[in-house]
């Protein structure tokens, strides 16, 4: 058998040779082909991702918290967080018909303190964790991919950044710079990041080496080329993964620098809730009802997080995926 | 089907001159404390080789010749410790322009191939790394990736755009490779194993493609392997490497039916035949780059060496004590032996120069 | 009686997507000293043959047919019976020698393991067995003492052998024993097999995809297509003039040097092996077959004579046709 309609070179005008150049196809222009690629692969992923058990109901749980943070105006009236509205009910009054969980010392409801509390509670978990995975994925990949010298001295600043506990920076950080929401989600984000840095690293190390970075590179394939479709692509699914389970962990920082009188005291998350529930001496006067509400918050969207997280790292890692 | 007589008077489309390139061992701090030195490894030790436009040179050899590195180092992904690659008769200045005119394919398809890129992003991508394709070239970028795949056998070409490489087949992924190959027109192909991870009954489909690209679109190919069986089914020329040189180099026929080096008289033998194992191995290990044998680098394994012939013939001082280089022994055939070249001067039989 | 005797072995993996048959219906014979080589490309079956045969099968996997090892149903033992009859009547020589040996314990003493478990003699004269069976295939009896890193592929491959051949079994199952290794290296191992065959009298089930290694190690060939047995025959007439189809393409893969039909002239065939998942009907080649005709997609051959000995599994052989010695 030979191979037919092969065109011998330097056969003037290859356009017209229609056996040999298939007419274009107009939809598909190459963006186009991006598209629809970008839209299977995302419905693979789907696909894997709603038989996973954990990951979906990590997802509702998500879902609720959202669209009570989105929606929380419709819920629940603003003003309930005023203690000088009208609206508060008698201090410290257990849940009833009117107020569902309670009240705290201000007579405030406590189901309106632990809905608007959602809101800067996910903030600060969203927006730290972006400033933790901008940092991380930079020095992972950069140390990665270079290699050398930088590669070192990158990695020595992680494992610095690393020992480095994270509580008395924390509070030395707030202490000097003030209470405010902007000085939290820094000292999150800037404390955070280490572990991304060598996920990543090692990652980039992996795909550095694979044969058709070889191959891109024998093409001629510059590194911002080779890092921006090579690697990026096949690193970031494993920063998404890992973005997730941060989140968590920055909600959970969060509560737990406003529980210690560290956050803003402006804005109500469902820390703060716990650490005024608290100073109030709630838990020795058995108010469980001014407690429960934002724990609870707290461990379900934490709970949330880190399932979807693990779920999404056993679609989108490529080690725990070839097993 | 007729080779291009490769003569003096062609101009070879690549050449490599005096080629040497080196691995430096890693060395524990203990070790270079107490005044270790670190071990090289001297994978590319001194290769001169032209290939000549339209003409497959196949170069062989076992694992650790050097002939992957002598691949690897012709496509600039490895750099040598001296010697200089001419392209077109000009030395090697614009890396990226010289990637665009010789490509590379690769052993393992699989692995060559980004699994979250789509075949058509695949094969685009020399296109779009050069910065071609564009509204002002003659051909847009579909036509060019269309192209390339039907020219690799991948018909009709749009079926696979939107396909993954775990979509396809083993034989289908290195028609992409090859697709990728093609798509910028290229002078020259490196195929570094083309076929050996692949199924048996596949290979000589993928064979037979590289050997029409040479027919119809004239691209010379230098093709690494370590099966001399291949090397008679497509190459016109055949090299074979042993430790970093070449030591034996002619028409394919020629190298492979009337060998000159003993080297090349054994890597013969291992290519298995039917009736038998009654032929002579050569015993040993795969040889050490990092232990480079003075004399002849082929002399402590040479059969002709132990069997006393070398002896025999008065030149076993030569083999264990004088490095040699090729020489012409037929029309274009060339080896590196000093019992060869003795017999060859003495005997009339070998010899029709 | 034969030694393995194994008559229509089916495999069914059973998988999420619904069950994958791997191996459709398998039958074949060796006798004591006898070598059998069994060919086919990836996903063919060939590897699952094997581990049907030891029983090393994910439980998930359903075992259809007989193993016969002596007579004895290999599929229907005990546990206990079946630990005993590993190693001592029938071993295994894996492919990747480089991974099957315990980084951490010296050579002598991970061979010396399998006498002693089996229970053949003490440490002390397991350890002079060791040294002896080193030699035999032709390493220093001192290297006992050697870890695995201290060897090289060849070497760690010698061992393997020497392991298979611990407890003196009649039968050595070779699955791809050469082919991570160099072609020099391969060589030299496949003539240490011959050799030890002849000497020890063993029978040996050789399993690879490269049919030319078969055709110098064994006496009789079986060629596998899609989880059965395509072709069967004497070694030379399988490979020099083969039967079917099938077995003439892969033929032509492993040219001889100096045979100028093939030069510059590579065979092969179109399309791929076809998966297990989706095997064509009829005759399961016939997509790729370059002599199919009307009846091939919808009559599935069986083995039928082919003359010397030989069977093939074509329908052109039923109907008398001869198939030429190469495509």
């Amino acid at each position: 058998m030979r191979i037919p309609e092969l065109q011998p070179k330097g056969d003037a005008p290859v356009l017209v040779d229609a056996g040999d150049v298939p007419p274009p196809i107009a939809p598909k222009s190459p963006r186009a082909i991006t598209w629809a690629r970008r839209k299977r692969s995302f419905l693979r992923v789907w696909a894997v991702y709603r038989s996973n058990k954990m990951g979906m109901w990590g997802l509702y749980i998500l879902a609720f918290f959202i669209a009570v943070a989105v929606f929380a105006p419709l819920i629940a009236s603003k003003e309930g967080l005023d203690p000088t509205c009208a609206c508060t009910g008698t201090p410290f009054s257990p849940p009833s018909l009117h107020f569902p969980f309670g009240t705290d010392n201000f007579g405030r409801s406590v189901l309106t303190l632990t809905i608007w509390g959602s809101r800067i509670s996910l903030v600060v978990g969203l927006v730290a964790t972006l400033i933790s995975i901008v940092i991380g994925s930079l020095i992972g990949i950069i140390a990665g991919y270079r290699g050398g010298w930088s590669e070192t001295a990158l990695m020595r600043l992680t494992d610095w950044f690393l020992v480095i506990p994270f509580l008395p920076l924390a509070i030395v950080l707030v202490s000097v710079l003030g209470r405010s929401l902007a000085v939290i989600i820094i000292v999150i984000g800037v404390t955070s990041w280490p572990s991304t840095a060598r996920v990543v690293r090692a990652q980039v190390l992996s795909v550095k080496t694979r044969p058709y970075v070889e191959r891109s590179r024998a093409l001629g394939a510059g590194s911002w080329h080779l890092i921006g479709r090579h690697i990026l692509p096949n690193v970031g699914p494993l920063i998404f993964a890992n973005t997730i389970i941060l989140i968590a962990i920055a909600i959970l920082s969060e509560s737990a620098l406003a529980f210690l009188g560290l956050g803003d005291p402006l804005s109500i998350s469902w820390g703060t809730v716990l650490e005024f529930a608290f100073g109030a001496g709630a838990a020795g006067a058995g108010q469980w009802w001014w407690l429960v509400p934002p724990g609870l918050a707290i461990v379900f969207v934490v709970l949330a997080f880190t399932m979807c997280g693990f779920a999404l790292d056993e679609i989108l890692n490529p080690k725990l995926r070839e097993r | 089907m007729s080779a291009p007589a490769p003569t003096e008077v062609a101009q070879p489309v690549l050449e490599v001159r005096d080629l040497h390139v080196r691995f430096q061992g890693r060395l524990g701090l203990g070790a270079g404390l107490i005044g270790k030195k670190a071990v090289e490894a001297r994978a590319v030790d001194g290769v001169n080789l032209k290939l000549f436009p339209g003409e497959v040179l196949a170069l062989a050899g076992e694992s650790g010749c050097g002939k992957t590195t002598l691949a690897r180092t012709i496509m600039g992904l490895e750099k040598p410790r001296s010697g200089q690659i001419f392209f077109e008769g000009k030395p090697l200045a614009d890396l990226k322009k010289y990637r665009r005119r010789v490509q590379m394919v690769f052993q393992d398809p699989t692995a060559a191939l980004n699994p979250r890129q789509t075949i058509y992003e695949s094969v685009a991508e020399g296109v779009r790394i050069h910065g071609i394709g564009r509204a002002a070239d003659a051909l847009t970028e579909e036509q060019m990736v269309a192209r390339a795949l039907s020219r690799a056998g991948l018909r009709p070409p749009e079926r696979f755009y939107l396909n993954y490489p775990h979509e396809l087949s083993g034989g289908q992924r290195q028609r992409v490779v090859i697709a990728g190959a093609l798509v910028l027109d290229p002078e020259v192909i490196v195929a570094d194993e083309p076929v050996s991870s692949l199924d048996a009954s596949v290979r000589g489909e993928i064979l037979k493609l590289l050997l029409g690209l040479r027919n119809d679109l004239d691209i010379a190919m230098l093709v690494v392997t370590h099966d001399l069986g291949l090397a008679w089914t497509i190459a016109d020329r055949v090299a074979v490497m042993y430790l970093g040189r070449i030591v034996e180099i002619g028409p394919a026929e020629d190298v492979l039916t009337r060998p000159i080096h003993p080297y090349t008289k054994a890597l013969l033998n291992v290519v298995p035949e039917a009736g038998g194992l009654d032929r002579p191995f050569l015993s040993g290990e795969p040889p050490d780059p990092t232990r480079i044998p003075d004399g002849c680098r082929f002399h402590p394994r040479c059969p002709e060496v132990a069997s006393g012939a070398a002896k025999a013939a008065g030149v076993e001082a030569k083999c264990t004590g004088e490095d040699l280089g090729l020489e012409r022994f037929r029309v274009e055939h060339f080896a590196a032996c000093h019992l060869a070249r003795l017999r060859a001067a003495t005997d009339t039989e070998p010899s029709d120069v | 009686m034969s030694l393995l005797s194994v008559r229509d072995l089916t495999v069914t993996y059973q998988t999420q997507t619904g069950p994958v048959p791997a191996v459709r219906g398998v039958s074949f014979d060796i006798d004591r000293g006898e070598v059998l080589g069994m060919a086919g490309e990836s996903g063919c079956g060939k590897s699952t043959v094997v581990n049907a045969i030891m029983r090393l099968l994910p439980p998930k996997a359903k075992v259809g047919g007989e193993v016969l090892l002596n007579g004895e149903d290999v599929l229907k033992m005990k546990p206990g019976r079946l630990r005993a009859v590993r190693w001592t009547e029938a071993a295994v020589i894996f492919q990747g020698a480089m991974h099957a040996l315990n980084p951490v314990q010296r050579i002598g003493d991970q061979i010396a393991e399998a006498i002693v478990i089996h229970g053949q003699s003490s440490e002390r004269q397991a350890l002079v067995r060791v040294g002896a069976l080193l030699e035999q295939v032709g390493l220093p009896p001192r290297r006992l003492n050697d870890y695995p890193h201290e060897l090289s592929g060849g070497q760690k491959q010698r061992v393997m052998i020497a392991m298979a051949l611990a407890c003196s079994p009649s039968l050595v199952i070779a699955d791809e024993p050469t082919t991570a290794l160099d072609v020099m290296v391969q060589a030299q191992v496949l003539k240490l097999l011959n050799e030890l065959q002849h000497e020890l009298g063993l029978a040996i089930l050789f399993i690879t995809h490269d049919l030319s290694v078969l055709v110098e190690v064994c006496d009789q060939l079986a060629i596998m297509y899609a989880g059965k047995i395509v072709e069967e025959g004497s070694s030379v007439k399988v490979f020099g003039q083969p039967a079917h189809p099938y077995t003439s393409a892969l033929a032509g893969a492993f040219p001889a040097i100096g045979d100028h039909r093939f030069r510059l002239a590579p065979s092969g065939l179109g399309g791929d092996p076809p998966q297990p998942e989706a095997i064509p009907s009829g005759c399961s080649f016939h997509p790729r077959c370059p002599l199919a005709f009307e009846e091939c997609p919808v009559t599935e051959p069986q083995l039928y004579p082919a003359g010397d000995g030989r069977k093939a599994a074509c329908l052109l052989i039923e109907h008398g046709a001869s198939i030429g010695a190469q495509p």
